[in-house]
Parts: structure tokens; C-alpha cells; sequence
């Protein structure tokens, strides 16, 4: 039976906290009274997940059930969540893969002859084929993949995007010509956090720079209070609107599932559990890990963390209707996912781990650390942030893995050029994002090879908007001074030294709260 | 008379050129082949011919390469030792001559044309391209390519010299010597920017920023019509200087390839074990250092086609950019008596342009941060050539006349 999360208040006996950095973590001595946020327990699996899917499949929300929408002759296009969902990755067979296998199965005894499955990666990069094959599974892949009916959505593909209207606020809506003139378009998603899902699937996913323009920008995230909460977020208003006119012209079969907390392997299972409760094997554990992971060259602590597959357990599967089958997901998210957290606090103190959305199989340049400690976990919250406006945010990552050449050409040129210049997200954006993300350059790359747009690195910091508008300080202990300080932020060897250093903004007794993920937790402040 | 005179030493040549590029001030030391000496003055008894005092001679980077040995041994066969170095010279006119009396501030155009040698005229000098004289090694003088670094004119680095009358540009009433000074390298830029063929809006990339550069750089802005101009610059002053003169924008050498890529919208390719290059990038490049890294970046940095300039003197570089990419490859040496058509109007010489820019505020305000040494603290002079960049200073000369 999973356990609610639960805030605790640090006592002088409270033993040391578990604190992500990058590719290792530490251990943390909190001042009294910290307030440690710990996410609930993993939530209970269904027992049969193969049952799960054929009853959602067959049993839909507001909708007729998958066998009565396939026929002979249609065009059926499956779309399914990138590489960037679930963190870490999923142990094989991922969900999706057992998804697209049942919809290929009822397709198949349909007679539906003329199917493309394409995944939803945006201005996300390019999947290899060996990612591809971990999603779908080795059978789909098998079938699909070397004929071109499985491959990567290209959003630089003039050829293949359609413009389907404008929105009444003027945004264009632009997606995968193939899906948008499909007889129906069938989503498989997997939601992580409140924030995936619902109009953001294929309005996001399958939608070109034209499209994603009209929300990825500083003003509309300055506006999202908080990504988690789509009925306050500007950047899921604009998508519910745009997702609502696709809706009125494609034929959408969303099927959402949502998954528990499992994310650590047994081998690291003591990061999973509360510090006090702690067996004789989970210390030894953590005391080989940290001693590991001391010795090991960064090139070995990269490999250990990024082999780790997580063994998630699947909460729910709902399918049909995308509002409808949203509104049941989100109840299992936050069911998993939401602490009660009373009042806010002058300092907030997150973890920021080695993985993010954006460097699965990759390096967590200081941008990425960056996004995924003020714009993922700032923002995980309801209600309103946990810290106070004009507080202090304290984060541990090295802020030091590099740039992959590979994956994210254009963050070297936005760390060098543009934050040289200037760190406010609006000022970048109007100056520079047309720059980026027209640069043939970077689209030669997005379309060939591996690498995120060039536009993406703006989407990063714009993330963070909403954070530094609200915060007066962020400190980074452990960081790269250099790299804090390239991004208009301050570092600090110690919890001790950051708190000194926060004093002129919150005093010199704050009020601290400890954001104790991963797993993702979601801060439902009163 | 006192001065500096630079004299065939087979193993300071070698120690400089094992050791200058990595340690300067070995060639400040023992290893420079310079040596403060008293010797005659210098006399060309020849019609046209007349004696000048040197009053500020600047250091040039040639001069620094000649010391240090890392000159191509090309040049061994236009040069004759010993001389007195000293190619940028002001100096006063110590006899009449032809039409301009005793006591004429002069700045020198140094080449030792067919005028100067009193031979019948070459082509290219009755052409008016003076600066690729065919007659250098021969005539009245012993060889040698320029004024600096032939026996017998004599150079500035020394108290007196002689010059030809084709050769000297009377300074115009009220400026300073060191304004004067300025003259000879801005003839050199003017002569480099119109060498470059640079077309209306096109973007050029000059590599560096030291005097030949931010030189470079302001005439490529007044005399042509080039559009964007990156500068490459090392330090904090070069980067205001370059803007001051007309750079659009200062990047730092390990940023040049990327901000070119940015703007250009071209393509960047990295080979094994080598440094990146583009496909495409600016339309004219300038290198403006002479160094190996620096002549690779501008080749490496420039759209197929396009042209490349060597304004300082050329390093061995890897040149497969302009074969795979047919660059057009340009050498610009010294300056001509007849440049080519500026903003439609012909018939100016480069010294005539290089006044009207040494006339211009930026430049005036530039002169007043000449540094100057007597000649007997020659070493501190030369240190500090070696490290203009980094100390801020845009030219180091010698002033003979403190010298005792």
C-alpha cells in the first residue's frame, strides 16, 4: 500500500538528506525547521497491462470504441510521446510499444492497410533507430521502420505540414500534414507530470516552429502558474485553443497513461526511500554508491546513471476523447504526484539530478540544469510556488557536463553569444530567437542528424521565465562559478555559504523548504 | 651617430627563431641580432637624395619577425646587412631637396623604388605600382626591399638616414609626430582595403587587432562599401578600438568560426584532427596577424569564392580551403603610388588616402597613446612591442633624438 507524501519539518534528529547534483547526490545537514517535501509512495500497478489497453481501447472516453473507428481502405496514423518521456526511459517493453502493438492488432483485423507511425518529437531531435526501436518495441520496429512508416516527425518539412486555421487569438496552427489528413490520428502518451498531455499532445508534438511560436515564448511562461496546472498555464491556454480547432478537423483517438513513482532500479532503490527509514542494506548501499561514484571518472558516472532503466508500474490507461481522457489522467498524476505544502516559504532548495527531458542519452549542460531546476521543478506546483515572491531558490548541480555537439549545436552559440549579452528571456527572445531558429544550419542539423533545434536553447531558458520573475535570488551550490555566473546567477560551495549569501534578500533565519525529488512531486501549496 | 643596427649573427638567429616566438624576451636579451652601435651616418650621394633626422620610428610587426628570425628566409635576398631597421619613419629634412627646403617634416613611403635606385623605370613603377618594384636588388643602392633594411639608406632606428625624394610626404602643418607616424601603416591599410575588392554589402572578417588590424578595419570602413565587419580581437582595448574604427561587431579568436557560422548561415563541417571550417561564410576575409592559426581561420572562415587578403606577412598555413573552395588568395604589401578608384574617384595615392584617415578623430586620439623610447633602452622598447596587445598599446616607436 503507497504512502501520501508528507512534509517534515527538520529536527536535531533528522539525519542527513538525500540531495541530487548532477551525476551523483549528497548528503545535506538542513538548519532546524527545514521544511523536506517528500513525494507520496509508488502508487499500485494495474495487474494486467495487456488488459488495461484492451479495455481502454474498447471501452473509450466520449468517444466510439477503437474497433468501430478503423475501416478498409482508411489512413490511419499512430503518434506517439519522443525519447523525452518518461525520465529515465523505461524498462523494456516501454508502454507505448504494448499501446501501439494492441492499435496495430485491432487495425490489422480492421483491414486498415495504410498506416504511418510517427513520433511526436517537435523541435525535439531526431530519435536514432535504436531509440525508436526501444519505444515501439522490436516488432513494430521490425515491421515499420524500414519501409519509412515508422520514422521521426520533421517539423522543417514544408512538404509535409499543414496549416489547419488560426486560432481567434491569431496563432497559427501548423502540424504534420500526414496526421492532420488521416481519417483518424490515435495518440499514445505517456504522462509523467500534469503537465504532459491532454491538447498539448498533438498540438505540441506534431506542430511545426510556426505553430509552437505562439506559446514557446518568455511572455506566455511568465504567464503559466504553473505548467502543471493547465487550467493556469497561458502556455496550455494557447494549446487547448489550437488543440480544440484540430480537434474540429482531424479525427483524434487520444490514449493517455500514466505511470508510479518506480524510477529507481533496486540497485539505487535507498534514493527511493525516506532517509530514516533507511535498512542496514540501503546504508551500505548509499555508502557504496557514494564511494563509487567518488572514484569513478565522470565518463563512468554518466554510463551508471544513464543505463539506469526504471521499472515503472502503470497507474491507468484512459482512451478516446483528448479533454475527457485528460481530465482522468490528471486525477491519477496528481493522485501520485501531489503534497499538501501550507504557506510559502523565503527559500526553496531543489536537487537538480542528473537527467531531464532534454539530455536523455546525452550530457545536462548548465542551460538544461538550468531549465530543469527553475522551469520543471520550480514550477511543480499548484495553487501558487512553494517559495515567496522575491525569495531565494538554492539549487545543487555542478552546472559543468558540457555541451554535446551532437544533440545541442545551438546552446553553444546561445551560451557564448546570447547570454553574454543579456540573461532577461524577453530581451533574447525578440533579439535573437529568429536568428536561431531560422539558421540553415541548425535545420541541416534538426532534419539530418541528432540535434535539437536551433530555437530550442530560447525554449530552455524561456522555461525559467516565470522563475526569475519571481524569485530575487538563485544560488548554485556545487555550481561552475563561470557557468552560474554566465547565466545571471550566483554560486556557492555549501548550503551554509548560499544561505549567507540569500541573507540580504530573506534574512538571515528564512524559512527553507527542501524539495525532495526525483521522484517527481507536486507541490500543491495552500 | 647613435643607432640600432641589426647584423648577421648565425646563432642568435637561430636562438630567436627557436625560442622568440615562445619567450619575447629572449630577444630582448641575448638572442636579438641588435646591437646599439656608433656608427657613419649614412650618405647616397645621388641626385634626389638628401638627408634626414629621424625624429619617431615605430616598431613594426616585420621588423619584431626580422629580429626573431621567424621571417622566411625569402627575404634574405632584398635585404643587406647590416642596417638600421626603421621602415615607418618621420623625420626632418637635414639638406634641401628638389622642392623642399632643409627642415621639412617628412613621413617616408619606404620602398626602394626605380626612382630611388636611379635606374630606368619597371613596369610595374611606371605604372604607378611602386610597392612591386622589379628593380629592388639593384641600382645606386645595395639590395633591399624598403627603407629599414637596406645598408645603405640607413632606417629610423637610427639618429639619421637618407631618403629619396619619391619617397617622402611632407606632414601637414599642426599635426604630431606621432599622428605623422601613423601614416605609413594607414597607407599600408588603405592599400590592404582596396586590394581586398570588397563589393557593397559585403561582410569581411578581419583576423586581429593590432595596429595592421584596427588599421584595416577603418579603412575597409571608410573606403569601401563593406557592409558588416567582424573584427577578431585578442583584448578588452582592441575590442573598443575595433569598434571605435568601424567594426560592426569584436569577437574573440575561439569564437570567430561560430559567430561567422551564426551570421552567414553557412555550414560547419570539423575534419579529423584539425580545427573546423565553413561552407559558406564571409565574402572577404582579412588576416591581419600572419600567424598559422590566424590565416587558417580566414581561409577556413571565407564562402567559396571569396577572397582572401594577407595583410600581415604570410605564416606557413594549411592552403587546401583555397583549392577546395577557389578562394582567391591576395597578398598586400606595402602601399602603391596609384591605388585603385575610391568611391569612384581615381588617381589618389595610398599616402594621400592614409592622411585623410590619419586626419580623423579616432586616429588622432589613437596617436596621442604612441609610446616612445630613446634608443638606448631598446630592450624595454622591443619587450613592449612583443606585448602591445596585451598592454594596450597600438604602436611603440623609437625617438632618436632623446637617445644620447
Amino acid at each position: 500500500m503507497s504512502r501520501p507524501g508528507f512534509v517534515l519539518e527538520v529536527d536535531d534528529r533528522t539525519p542527513p538528506m538525500v540531495v541530487h547534483e548532477g551525476l551523483g547526490f549528497r548528503l545535506e545537514n538542513f538548519p532546524l525547521g527545514t521544511r523536506v517535501v517528500y513525494p507520496p509512495e509508488s502508487l499500485p500497478a494495474v495487474p494486467d497491462v495487456d488488459d488495461a489497453i484492451d479495455h481502454a481501447l474498447r471501452h473509450p472516453v466520449d468517444s466510439e470504441p477503437l474497433p468501430a473507428l478503423l475501416r478498409p481502405g482508411m489512413r490511419l496514423t499512430i503518434a506517439f510521446d519522443d525519447i523525452s518521456l518518461p525520465l529515465p526511459s523505461m524498462k523494456s517493453p516501454d508502454i507505448r510499444g504494448r499501446v501501439i502493438e494492441a492499435v496495430l492488432t485491432m487495425a490489422a483485423e480492421a483491414g486498415v492497410d495504410d498506416v504511418k507511425i510517427i513520433a511526436a518529437n517537435a523541435l525535439h531531435r531526431r530519435m536514432t533507430a535504436a531509440e525508436l526501436k526501444h519505444i515501439v518495441g522490436e516488432r513494430v520496429f521490425r515491421s515499420f521502420y524500414p519501409q519509412g512508416d515508422l520514422y521521426n516527425f520533421d517539423a522543417e518539412d514544408r512538404d509535409e505540414l499543414a496549416h489547419l486555421g488560426t486560432t481567434d487569438k491569431g496563432e497559427d496552427i501548423e502540424i504534420s500534414k500526414r496526421a492532420a489528413e488521416s481519417d483518424l490520428l490515435v495518440y499514445v502518451n505517456v504522462n509523467l507530470v500534469a503537465m504532459d498531455g491532454g491538447h498539448k499532445s498533438v498540438g505540441i508534438g506534431l506542430a511545426s516552429y510556426k505553430s509552437l511560436r505562439h506559446h514557446h515564448n518568455a511572455k506566455t511562461m511568465v504567464h503559466s502558474r504553473s505548467f502543471m496546472d493547465h487550467k493556469h498555464s497561458a502556455m496550455h491556454h494557447s494549446a487547448w485553443r489550437m488543440g480544440r480547432i484540430i480537434k474540429d478537423t482531424v479525427q483524434v483517438f487520444q490514449i493517455e497513461t500514466t505511470l508510479n513513482n518506480d524510477v529507481f532500479p533496486s540497485s539505487l532503490a535507498f534514493l527511493q526511500k525516506r532517509e530514516w527509514e533507511w535498512s542496514v542494506r540501503d546504508q551500505a548501499s548509499m555508502l557504496a554508491v557514494r564511494r563509487g561514484l567518488a572514484m569513478a571518472p565522470q565518463k563512468a558516472r554518466h554510463k551508471l546513471f544513464h543505463d539506469v532503466r526504471s521499472v515503472y508500474g502503470l497507474t491507468g490507461i484512459n482512451a478516446g476523447e483528448v479533454e475527457a481522457v485528460h481530465e482522468r489522467t490528471l486525477e491519477k498524476v496528481h493522485a501520485q504526484h501531489s503534497v499538501e505544502v501550507n504557506g510559502q516559504s523565503d527559500v526553496m532548495v531543489m536537487g537538480v539530478p542528473y537527467l531531464g527531458p532534454y539530455n536523455v542519452n546525452s550530457s545536462m549542460n548548465p542551460i538544461l540544469a538550468a531549465c530543469m531546476g527553475l522551469g520543471y521543478y520550480f514550477n511543480s506546483y499548484r495553487g501558487q510556488p512553494v517559495v515567496r515572491k522575491g525569495g531565494a531558490v538554492i539549487l545543487y548541480h555542478p552546472l559543468d557536463e558540457g555541451f554535446n555537439q551532437l544533440h545541442h549545436p545551438s546552446y553553444v552559440d546561445f551560451y557564448e553569444e546570447v547570454l553574454a549579452e543579456s540573461t532577461d528571456p524577453a530581451v533574447v527572445g525578440e533579439k535573437y530567437e529568429q536568428q536561431f531558429a531560422q539558421d540553415p544550419w541548425y535545420i541541416h542539423l534538426y532534419r539530418t542528424s541528432h540535434a535539437y533545434h536551433g530555437v530550442h536553447p530560447f525554449y530552455m531558458w524561456y522555461w525559467i521565465a516565470h522563475a526569475l520573475d519571481h524569485v530575487g535570488e538563485v544560488i548554485w551550490v556545487g555550481g561552475n562559478r563561470k557557468a552560474a555566473a554566465r547565466m545571471g546567477f550566483r554560486a556557492a560551495t555549501t548550503l551554509q555559504d548560499a544561505l549567507e549569501m540569500a541573507s540580504g534578500t530573506v534574512g538571515s533565519a528564512p524559512s527553507i523548504t527542501y524539495l525532495h525529488n526525483p521522484p517527481h512531486l507536486l507541490a500543491d501549496v495552500r | 651617430m647613435l643607432a640600432l643596427e641589426m647584423f648577421r649573427s648565425l646563432p642568435r638567429t637561430v636562438a630567436g627563431k627557436a625560442m622568440g616566438s615562445r619567450m619575447p624576451g629572449i630577444l630582448s636579451g641575448f638572442a636579438a641580432p641588435l646591437r646599439l652601435m656608433t656608427i657613419d651616418p649614412p650618405v647616397v650621394d645621388r641626385p634626389g637624395w638628401a638627408r634626414l633626422r629621424s625624429r619617431l620610428s615605430g616598431i613594426c610587426g616585420s621588423d619584431l619577425g626580422a629580429l626573431s628570425g621567424s621571417t622566411s628566409l625569402y627575404f634574405s635576398a632584398v635585404v643587406s646587412l647590416p642596417f638600421v631597421p626603421g621602415h615607418e619613419v618621420v623625420a626632418e629634412l637635414l639638406d634641401d631637396c628638389e622642392d623642399l627646403p632643409a627642415g621639412t617634416r617628412v613621413v617616408l613611403d619606404p620602398v626602394l623604388t626605380c626612382a630611388a635606385r636611379g635606374v630606368e623605370a619597371c613596369e610595374n613603377c611606371s605604372a604607378g605600382r611602386t610597392n612591386v618594384c622589379s628593380r629592388i636588388t639593384v641600382g645606386d643602392l645595395a639590395p633591399g626591399l624598403q627603407t629599414g633594411f637596406c645598408r645603405d639608406t640607413g632606417g629610423g632606428w637610427g639618429q639619421q638616414l637618407t631618403a629619396h625624394r619619391s619617397q617622402m610626404h611632407v606632414v601637414p602643418e599642426g599635426w604630431s609626430d606621432e599622428q605623422a607616424l601613423l601614416m605609413e601603416p594607414l597607407s599600408c591599410a588603405v592599400h590592404t582595403a582596396l586590394r581586398a575588392g570588397v563589393r557593397d554589402g559585403d561582410r569581411v572578417l578581419v583576423s586581429g587587432a593590432g595596429s595592421v588590424g584596427l588599421f584595416a578595419t577603418l579603412a575597409l570602413r571608410q573606403l569601401t562599401g563593406a557592409g558588416q565587419i567582424t573584427v577578431v580581437a585578442k583584448h578588452p582595448h582592441q575590442r573598443e578600438l575595433a569598434l571605435e574604427l568601424g567594426a560592426t561587431e569584436v569577437v574573440s579568436p575561439s569564437e570567430t568560426l561560430r559567430r561567422v557560422r551564426r551570421e552567414t548561415g553557412a555550414f560547419q563541417l570539423k575534419p579529423e584532427f584539425s580545427a573546423p571550417y565553413l561552407l559558406g561564410g564571409v565574402d572577404v576575409a582579412v588576416d591581419a596577424v600572419g600567424s598559422k592559426s590566424s590565416l587558417e581561420t580566414a581561409l577556413g572562415a571565407t564562402r567559396a569564392g571569396g577572397r582572401v587578403v594577407l595583410s600581415g606577412m604570410p605564416a606557413a598555413a594549411d592552403l587546401s580551403a583555397a583549392w577546395f573552395r577557389e578562394l582567391e588568395l591576395v597578398g598586400t604589401y606595402a602601399s602603391s603610388r596609384h591605388e585603385p578608384p575610391v568611391h569612384g574617384q581615381s588617381g589618389k595615392g595610398a599616402f594621400e588616402l592614409a592622411a585623410e584617415l590619419a586626419a580623423l578623430e579616432p586616429v588622432v586620439q589613437l596617436s596621442k597613446s604612441v609610446v616612445s623610447y630613446p634608443l638606448h633602452r631598446w630592450r624595454e622598447a622591443l619587450d613592449h612591442a612583443h606585448a602591445a596587445g596585451r598592454l594596450g598599446t597600438v604602436k611603440v616607436a623609437f625617438d632618436p633624438r632623446s637617445s644620447q
